[in-house]
């Protein structure tokens, strides 16, 4: 059912000629922003900053110096933070700070990869709907409409349940699942854009329509969408997070943030940081995805600003 | 165009997308590998004690026969059974059922009950102390996943001051106080992601709605900055924030099941979960069809509302 | 009738109010002074190039009853000259100057005394009745609000003055349109209403801003008199907003013609159009194409741009596109003279009709100068 949307999707790229030049004209206002007070700001870099380390810790963890993430009895159980374990060992006497980034390892390795999946096939199917439009548009629509009627999470539950829980299964289940919203964020973008000026004229000047998707209409819906696309691996490390708070992501005892969150539980009295940590760094890192993505997205798309 | 008419084409589009969504609860449980027989059998499940059991769930009839049957079934109440405890699906939904839509009302109450005073003071002084400060803790709060705020709303309030319990429910029929000290905990993890949402949507309208020139022509009145906000700025600003409402009332029938877990709620999520864990596929598939039937249902009801609120649509049709 | 209270010794004679304001022919003429004086009026926007200076000095004053119209052309400041003498300036405009109301200052109010001020001081009509009408507010909400907050009035008054209102604005059958929403209303219903919200409180003066612009050509003549007429019934001063010479032709006792922030010509009407002095004033009248001339007659644009009101120029802001101007008009800027004989003011160097106008209109043909050919033609 498809209900109207309330965030206006519509990018108010600046007016080119043609479509390639709008689109690498609106990535370079993303480079040159950067050093323009307006809209990005200090605070925007600080996201940046967190999720690059986060990123870069996550990629290195092998070549840092850490102790083994999974090792149980290093230490004594549920010592406090400071002193031999920054962070303290968890109930089962696990080094705290290499569960942590191992799990970061996790976090980004689901968000990435399952938003390009989304990216990808949501993204060709919303190209293709949006362009055509017609009859083509209606039926992908319409295919999209009723996986977005499904209750998402409870379809990610059942899929990684019955396929077997494993970082691949996980990323297929979430990925699949973000590929409807990405195809109709894409879809209104393509139609917003196949209407402007640049692209009656490449149609005019004989281009087909493959090479006005790709050359015209492409260049041009990628910046928001790559906005949005942050914004969705917040949603997609939310979504591993619960999936592994309840014990449905990968197999215990890898570490995952929201693992740790749930076994820390339990432990709320007496070392509540079990669980608090993993809380704060997950939280901390979401937010700075949403914030990053909310930024560019009101930089790239200015009637974007609702919800 | 009449409103009949808009109303009628809804009801119709209604149709194909109930029938593809059972189409898919349906194929749902057949699509993915493993064999239902052999989960309930357990391992060193002979091959004719599987047959049996295929036959008697009717899992050798060809596919459309057996979704024709099942939905069959599920329209006369019949969502087949547990096969762990053999209590009916319906009987267990029709349990629980009240339980998650009592959380989800309380915690809807809760994000209106803040989020629009809030934005209304937010919006007649933007950039003021309150906006600035409302619009980062709204940014903060819709990043926080329901897990992590519910286990630090339970070390805040029920292990380090003890105000609420952690887990525990009694039945709203049964003793209301109790009822509502228990469910304060989760209606907040729930509420606090949708009044962020509402908070800003709704902020963003009222700006809007306030540079519009019937809102200039109210302030020549000489009518109040409050009457202006409540009376002219609210209603016209309110229709996205419908609109949304229903979206995340349907989103939250499926999403209830990580809150109903941690406060160990007897709700449909807490339902869909368990079965889902004891694979008890009879289960998982009336509680998602009635989960996806019930967002289906109620994003069509809100969309109905939508027409109605708004009186240019309801009357005339729409106006560009 | 309406519960004002009016001081004893103002009634000279005993009338009978029938609507809010009737009463007050007898009284204005006992209280001396004009209704408004507006010193020096300044209202610029920041932003981020600068101070957009959208009324730069503006003064005039209006008699009671009056109609002062306000003629420029888009970005001349007319609008944001009403609204600055009103005060509904948007968050971060900056206003300087005086607005005296009856006597007293209104520019310095405290918002909630100013809030008094207005609808039953001082009201407004919009240009555009669809956007200044709340789509979803009935009228009748929308009349009765004011009467009720102003005037105290309970649910059914209200109600009975929004009928008798929309009557005589002329709308036929006022009972069911107070139940009706804006759009199920002509465009020039539309705006019968909003002059009926604004003249339901008793308003002294009202500050009609383009009124007719987003109307049909037929429906704008009736409005123009409707206004005419309540102006009337109810003793009104008005201020009449236009880009159209044409409008305020019968209709305003005095004109002043706006350019580019500033007030370049003011006089009683009739002198305004007998004996134009300023270039502006005279490249828009004669610009207003006459059914008289004959078919494809070109139309006689002002040629260029209104100036930059962030980057305005040291001399007379109209003169690169004056056909009359001189170098002394491009240095120094014209002050606003007055001719107190005929009340006539204008600011130019070289005015229209004057022996050094003549002359340097002249000299700008020989020179061959590319605007005053262009007016010439």
């Amino acid at each position: 059912m498809p209900a109207p949307s309330p965030d206006g999707l519509v990018s108010e790229a600046p007016a080119g000629r043609d479509g390639q030049t709008t689109g690498v004209l609106a990535l370079g206002a993303i480079v040159v922003a950067g050093t323009r007070r307006r809209g990005l700001g200090i605070a925007f870099w600080l996201c940046v900053g967190w999720i690059g380390l986060v990123i870069l810790l996550a990629v290195f963890a092998g070549a840092l110096p850490l102790h083994s993430p999974d090792a149980t009895g290093l230490g004594p159980p549920r010592v406090a933070p400071g002193g031999r374990f920054w962070l303290g060992t968890d109930d089962l006497g696990r080094d705290m700070l290499a569960r942590l980034i191992y799990g970061a390892r996790v976090s980004m390795i689901v968000g990435f990869s399952s938003i390009a999946i989304g990216l990808v096939v949501g993204g060709t199917l919303g190209l293709i709907a949006g362009y055509y439009k017609g009859r083509i548009g209606t039926v992908i629509m319409g295919v999209v409409d009723v996986f977005l009627a499904f209750p998402a999470l409870v379809l990610a539950l059942a899929i990684v349940t019955f396929l077997g829980q494993s970082l691949q299964n996980v990323v297929i289940a979430i990925g699949f699942l973000s590929i409807a919203p990405i195809a109709r964020i894409i879809r209104s973008s393509t139609i917003a854009f196949s209407e402007r000026e640049f692209v009656i004229a490449a149609r005019a000047l004989g281009a087909r329509n493959f090479r006005i998707v790709t050359k015209e209409i492409l260049p041009n819906v990628v910046p928001p969408t790559l906005a949005y696309a942050l914004v969705y691996v917040a949603v997609a490390i939310v979504a591993e997070g619960g999936l592994s708070f309840l014990g449905l992501s990968v197999k215990p005892p890898t570490a995952s943030w929201g693992g740790m969150i749930n076994e820390g539980k339990t432990f709320l009295p007496q070392a509540p940081y079990i669980s608090l940590l993993p809380a704060a760094v997950m939280f901390i890192t979401v937010l700075a995805f949403n914030f990053a993505g909310d930024s560019l997205r009101t930089r790239l798309d200015p009637r974007g600003g609702a919800a | 165009m009449s409103a009949v008419g808009t109303i009628g084409r809804k009801i119709l589009y209604l149709i194909p997308v109930l029938f593809a969504v059972t189409v898919l609860t349906f194929l749902l449980i057949k699509l993915l590998p493993g064999d239902p027989a052999v989960d309930i059998l357990g391992p060193g499940a002979t091959p004719a004690a599987v047959q049996e059991i295929h036959h008697q769930l009717g899992l050798d009839k060809p596919l459309p026969a057996q979704y024709v049957h099942w939905l069959g079934n599920a329209v006369h109440g019949n969502l087949g059974q547990s096969y762990q405890n053999n209590q009916s699906t319906v009987s267990a939904l029709r349990q629980r059922l009240p339980v998650t839509i009592e959380l989800i009302i309380l915690s809807q109450l809760i994000a209106f009950a803040i989020a629009v005073p809030l934005a209304l003071v937010a919006a007649t002084k933007p950039n003021g102390l309150v906006d600035r400060l409302a619009t980062t803790a709204a940014f903060g709060f819709l990043a926080i996943p329901d897990f992590i705020l519910g286990v630090v709303l339970v070390f805040v309030f029920a292990v380090h001051w003890h105000v609420f319990p952690a887990t525990g429910y009694t039945y709203l029929t049964a003793n209301p106080v109790l009822n509502l000290k228990a469910m304060t905990l989760p209606a907040v993890t729930l509420a606090m992601a949708s009044l962020a949402v509402y908070f800003r949507l709704l902020r963003t309208d009222l700006i809007a709605t306030l540079q519009q020139d019937y809102i200039a022509m109210a302030r020549s009145k000489g009518l109040s900055t409050r009457y202006i906000m409540v009376r002219h700025a609210l209603r016209p600003s309110s229709f996205s924030l419908a609109t949304v409402s229903g979206l995340q009332v349907g989103a939250l029938i499926g999403g209830t099941f990580i809150t109903e877990s941690i406060f160990a709620l007897p709700g449909v999520g807490s339902l869909a979960v368990q079965s889902i864990y004891s694979r008890d596929y009879l289960v998982v598939q009336g509680t998602v069809l009635v989960i996806a039937v019930g967002y289906v249902g109620i994003n069509f009801v809100i969309d109905l509302l939508y027409t109605v609120l708004d009186p240019r649509i309801r009357r005339a049709g729409a106006i560009a | 009738m309406f519960g004002r209270a009016r001081g004893a010794g103002d009634l000279e004679t005993e009338v009978v109010e029938t609507e809010p304001g009737t009463a007050r022919m007898a009284t204005a003429e006992a209280s001396a002074g004009p209704l408004l004086v507006v010193d020096d009026l300044h209202v610029g926007f920041p932003t981020e190039r600068g101070l957009v200076r959208a009324v730069d000095g503006v003064s005039f004053r209006l008699e009671h009853g009056r109609t002062l119209g306000v003629v420029g052309e888009s970005g001349s400041g007319k609008t944001v000259l009403s609204r600055g003498v009103m005060g509904l300036l948007p968050p971060g405009a900056v206003r300087t100057g005086s607005v005296r109301f009856e006597g007293r200052e209104i520019a310095d109010l405290a918002p909630d005394a100013l809030r008094d001020v207005w609808g039953a001081e001082i009201a407004m009509v919009f240009q555009d009745p669809m956007t200044s009408l709340n789509p979803v507010v009935r009228i009748g909400r929308q009349i009765t609000e004011g009467l009720r907050h102003h005037l105290g009035m309970g649910k059914a008054e209200a109600r009975e003055t929004a009928v008798a209102l929309l009557r005589s604005v002329g709308i036929p059958e006022p009972e069911r349109r107070l139940e009706q929403y804006p759009f199920e209303l002509s465009g020039g219903m539309r705006q019968r209403v909003t002059i009926a919200i604004a003249i339901s409180c008793g308003p002294k003066l009202l500050l009609a801003d383009e009124p007719t612009t987003a109307l049909d050509v037929t429906v704008q003549a009736q409005i123009l008199n409707l206004l005419e007429d309540k102006q009337r019934e109810r003793f009104m001063a008005m201020v009449l907003v236009t880009h159209d010479l044409g409008v305020v032709a019968g209709r305003a006792d005095h004109v002043a013609v706006m350019y580019a922030g500033k007030v370049v010509e003011t006089a009683p009407t009739a002198e305004l159009f007998a004996e134009v002095r300023m270039p502006y004033t005279e490249a828009l009248l004669k610009s207003i194409p006459r059914t008289t001339d004959p078919s494809h007659t070109r139309l006689a644009a002002v040629g260029g741009r209104p100036p930059d009101l962030v980057d305005l120029p040291a001399g007379c802001r109209f003169a690169p596109r004056c056909p009359y101007a001189q170098p002394r008009c491009v240095a120094e800027e014209p002050p606003l003279r007055t001719d107190t004989g005929s009340g006539h003011a204008w600011a130019c160097w070289f005015p229209v009709g004057t022996p050094e106008g003549d002359d340097a209109l002249a000299r700008n043909v020989r020179a061959e100068r590319p605007q005053t050919l262009a007016a010439q033609a």
